[in-house]
């Protein structure tokens, strides 16, 4: 049982393990992986603690409805793995600046944590905008062929290359 | 059988929690957790990212294509179009490269002990996400502009999928095995 302690596996090996997990979701849910979704019913549920049930109103959360549902729960659990696999390998570390990110920009927390929620941010807003996240349409999307998948992801990459390129290349 | 398995909720939560752990520990394992190993692929720096996407997606397209063709499992390509998918994307871009992170691996993130992904992540990503269903309503219009709906490939060009699977699973390994060679 060596390998679950290891600090990494293979890039092919994981990505061959996701690959399977996509094969059960489909037969046994129905259903392919997704992420963002998770956040927008979280939104919802969180704004509903707030300001009651005409939250349910919003145009968006009656085609979205803020409840814990499958994809909810498989957020919950990449919270759940991730944690065991870190703790498993000996790599569970409380952090807030990345090493990359200090090396270019200093070991200050507050920059780090504002320009993250800038970028959580329109990351989420994007996601919803396109239907789909890295997971969902990066992956999911890609795998069954959809049209809007591979837009998506191309998408993705392109805005994320040109922003990492201007924060590290042309600010840092 | 399998309608038993997909019509029983509680066993639906639970299965995608179990769903979710197995990915989430992929996920760490894999690396694609961490934002240098993200960051470093937007800067075209290190491959682990799109060999791990790569690979997932040629495993699963391969897989989810039998069970179809087996008639055990349906497709749910995701609608697309001209106002929604590709500004979406890029706006999500921008996010990902600032954020270094995307939902999924942000939440992983937090399971390792990030904080960053957790303050900056995770709760920024729910005011995005509340903020988008508050202007839902005035994005419609953009939304819709040139939807062609849950479109697939094999639909678009009117083929059997197994004549598209086939040659992109052959493609993808083929960049893969180029990203190795050349030591990315």
């Amino acid at each position: 049982m060596e390998f679950l302690t290891m600090d990494r596996w293979s890039p092919y090996a994981v990505g061959i393990g996701i690959g399977i997990l996509s094969w059960l979701t489909f037969l046994l849910s129905d259903k392919p992986i997704g992420c963002s979704t998770a956040f927008a019913r979280s939104a919802g549920l969180l704004e509903r603690l707030f300001r009651g049930g005409k939250v349910n109103d919003k145009p968006y959360y009656k085609e979205f409805v803020p409840q814990i549902d499958w994809e909810w729960m498989l957020v919950a659990g990449i919270l759940i793995g991730a944690f065991v696999a870190s703790v498993l390998s000996g790599q569970f570390q409380w952090s807030v600046v990345p090493d990359t990110w200090a090396a270019a920009f200093g070991t200050g927390s507050i920059p780090r944590l504002a320009v993250s929620i800038l970028g959580g941010f329109c990351a989420a807003f994007g996601a919803r905008w396109a239907g789909g996240c890295t997971s969902g349409h990066g992956i999911s999307g890609t795998l069954q062929l959809a049209v809007s998948g591979w837009i998506a992801a191309a998408g993705f990459f392109v805005g994320g290359i040109v922003t990492a390129m201007l924060i590290y290349r042309v600010i840092g | 059988m399998l309608q038993t398995i997909r019509s029983n909720n509680r066993l639906q939560l639970f299965l995608g929690l179990l769903v979710g752990i197995g990915f989430g520990f992929l996920l760490q394992k894999g690396g694609v957790t961490y934002y240098d190993v993200i960051i470093k692929q937007l800067l075209l720096e290190d491959f682990t990212v799109v060999k791990v996407m790569l690979s997932a997606m040629v495993t699963g397209m391969l897989g989810v294509h039998v069970l179809r063709s087996l008639g055990l499992a349906q497709l749910h390509p995701k609608p697309g179009g001209i106002g929604r998918t590709l500004p979406g994307a890029l706006i999500f871009g921008i996010g990902f490269g600032t954020l270094g992170y995307c939902p999924g691996t942000a939440v992983g993130a937090v399971g390792h002990g990030a904080l960053d992904a957790l303050i900056g992540g995770v709760l920024g990503m729910l005011a995005g996400a509340a903020v988008f269903a508050a202007v839902y309503p005035k994005l419609t219009p953009i939304l819709n502009k040139g939807n062609f709906g849950p479109l697939t490939f094999p639909q678009l060009f009117k083929v059997n999928p197994w004549i598209l699977v086939i040659p992109v699973s052959v493609a993808m390994a083929g960049l893969l095995y180029v990203l190795e060679r050349t030591g990315l």
